[in-house]
């Protein structure tokens, strides 16, 4: 009797397993869906478009409209400079968040308290979109590139994932230090900054990802076409804003051309953030834990 | 932030702040001294503390211009009071049709995701905590992960491809089924179905993270404990696994509630037309257009002070109200 329920049981829980493995295969084809139709239509030939014949897999193979995308010189620039645009402002956030989030873990540093408040409240309270819009106009960065760097450059709940992660380094580390005579910045190059490369590169991915991916300030700020983030131009050709201005190809008023040649741009735009950040998988769920922690 | 609360309590209490060796020697020395020693942290925090100062808190200054009429001719101080002691400008407001709308939708909005999206991501951990394969786990997680990194231009991209009415896979798939054509963005009732699903597929797999964290906190000798009485796999996760991560989840839950007249911009914005706006325009893009595109300044920030306020309300009533029901509060 015993022997034969324990089987019904073991058995329960191996369907049960295979349940799970399959409800998890279904998530999995639902978040690749979009991508693999949208690849699928940027490699396909116009005809099979219109015919609606091009589902999962690419039918009439061409690489056309990547070429007229890769051909196309206000694209390449638009590409060219969110990149640059994408490393300044990571490093520059990198070091900003470090400059605010080391000295904070020193307890005996005098109005520390009063400075985390100071720092904690701009999480929860936020002037809103038209005050920061007159600062900007004030401080002469309407139409600036400075404008998609510097507002953005330092984020809260970033500094906090770093300060958490430079308390649970043992204090004793840096005390021999101190003791030896080294002061707070060797401290910081040459004990902290070496052990939180992983924290690090998470943060980079962070900050790399939100200024690639960010549109709205350029929006609201950026009135200079030449400054324009890929996002934005990527915004106007989606929904036919200055086509003629964006781009001279003829192929937008074709339907189908059009239909494959906006798959291919979206491909392309998306293309290096999917190519770095599974390699960085360990780090950043780490980083959100202990963004977590603190809160 | 519980650092800072500990610590807050332990000073609080009377208990002296010098108890650390390294405070007592600060304070017996005098303050040139404690200058000369701590001098260099002051001057690594003083570029950012600019920072928050210029472009967090000193555009707080200009809130003011919800209560005046604005010139653009005038600085802050010489504009002239509004009618009705100030308020004109959250009084029209408040009679603006197109504004009623924004803060119904953006009230709606955040309550079906609530309602629909908060618990996927908890589902969903759940699921992945019961995978074996450690390799299958992972890429399941790799591949979930994806869409987060995606900008909402992207998305839109995406679903304007994947749902085109006249040869988008999805609608393909619907006509060949027999079903009718659907405008998954053009019509306004099933656009919020495509908003409120774009943004679980966007983030479900992401928040999943935090759960996921949480729940390899739970001491593995519970569900041992469990397995010896016999619990099967849903009493595990219904006794063990579920009240491990409450706390995670009321916190979040609270974040959440907190946040229910908060509006981002970037998805709103890339997923709307002109076609469904009666349910899409949210507090955001009502401020942007009417704000930055129609120049009414006093109108538009009378209205992100209303919503900046009402959020730090909503999130103080959240918060007091798990409080009150036993859980552990965010501050």
């Amino acid at each position: 009797m015993e022997e034969s329920s324990r089987e019904i049981h073991s058995l329960k829980t191996k369907v049960g397993d295979w349940v799970i493995v399959v409800i998890c295969v279904l998530i999995a084809i639902i978040c690749l869906l979009p991508m693999v139709n949208l690849l699928a239509r940027s490699l396909s030939g116009t005809d099979y478009l219109i015919k609606n014949e091009v589902y999962l897999w690419p039918k009439g193979f061409n690489i056309k409209a990547y070429a007229t995308v890769l051909s196309d010189p206000k694209y390449i620039k638009a590409f060219g400079w969110t990149a640059l645009l994408t490393v300044i402002c990571t490093f520059l956030s990198l070091t900003m968040t470090t400059l605010c989030a080391f000295p904070l873990i020193f307890p005996a540093l005098k109005g520390r308290k009063v400075i985390n408040l100071f720092i904690t409240i701009t999480m929860f309270f936020n002037a809103g979109t038209i005050p920061n819009y007159l600062l900007m106009q004030k401080l002469n960065l309407l139409d600036n590139p400075l404008v998609l760097i510097i507002p953005g450059c330092l984020s809260v709940y970033n500094m906090i994932i770093l300060r958490s992660f430079f308390y649970g380094i043992p204090e004793s580390l840096r005390e021999s230090a101190e003791i030896d005579g080294a002061s707070y910045l060797t401290v910081l190059i040459k004990i902290y900054l070496p052990l939180s490369k992983p924290v690090l590169a998470t943060l980079a991915l962070f900050y790399a990802v939100g200024r690639w991916n960010g549109y709205s300030d350029a929006l609201m700020y950026m009135k200079n076409k030449d400054f324009y983030p890929l996002q934005l131009l990527l915004y106007n050709i989606l929904n036919n804003i200055n086509q003629v201005e964006v781009t001279t190809q003829e192929g937008f008023s074709a339907p189908g051309l059009a239909d494959s040649l906006k798959a291919a741009i979206v491909m392309f735009s998306t293309i290096p953030i999917l190519c770095i950040y599974p390699f960085l998988q360990k780090y950043f769920i780490q980083g959100v834990t202990l963004g977590a922690v603190k809160e | 932030m519980a650092k800072e609360n500990e610590e807050m309590n332990s000073s609080g209490a009377g208990s002296s702040v010098f108890e650390k060796p390294e405070r007592a020697k600060a304070a017996k020395q005098p303050v040139s001294v404690y200058i000369k020693r701590y001098w260099q942290l002051y001057l690594l925090l003083l570029i950012p503390m600019v920072y928050f100062a210029v472009f967090k808190y000193s555009p707080m200054y200009y809130v003011l211009i919800a209560f005046k009429k604005y010139s653009i001719v005038q600085t802050v101080a010489q504009m002239p009071w509004a009618k009705n002691h100030g308020f004109q400008y959250f009084i029209q407001a408040f009679k603006n049709k197109d504004f009623i709308y924004a803060l119904r939708n953006t009230i709606f909005l955040n309550l079906l995701d609530i309602i629909l999206g908060f618990p996927v991501p908890i589902i969903f951990a759940l699921l992945l905590n019961e995978l074996r394969f450690k390799f299958f786990k992972k890429s399941v997680q790799t591949i979930a992960y994806m869409p987060h990194f995606l900008s909402w231009v992207i998305i839109y991209g995406l679903a304007l491809q994947l749902f085109a009415p006249a040869n988008g896979l999805i609608n393909i798939l619907i006509k060949n089924l027999g079903g009718q054509t659907v405008h998954f963005l053009d019509d306004a009732n099933t656009w919020v179905k495509t908003y409120i699903g774009l943004g679980i597929w966007q983030s479900f797999g992401w928040n999943s993270i935090i759960y996921l964290a949480a729940i390899s906190g739970i001491s593995p000798e519970l569900y041992e404990a469990a397995s010896v009485d016999g619990a099967g796999r849903f009493q595990k996760m219904w006794h063990i696994t579920l009240p491990g991560i409450r706390p995670t989840i009321v916190v979040l839950l609270i974040l959440a509630l907190g946040n229910v007249l908060g509006s981002g911009f970037d998805r709103p914005f890339a997923l709307q037309n002109n076609l469904v706006m009666k349910n899409a325009e949210v507090i955001s893009t009502f401020v942007y257009k009417y704000g930055i595109k129609g120049l009414q300044f006093s109108l538009t920030t009378a209205v992100g002070l209303f919503q900046s306020v009402a959020n730090v309300i909503f999130l103080l009533l959240a918060n007091w109200f798990s409080r009150n029901m036993g859980e552990r509060g965010i501050m």
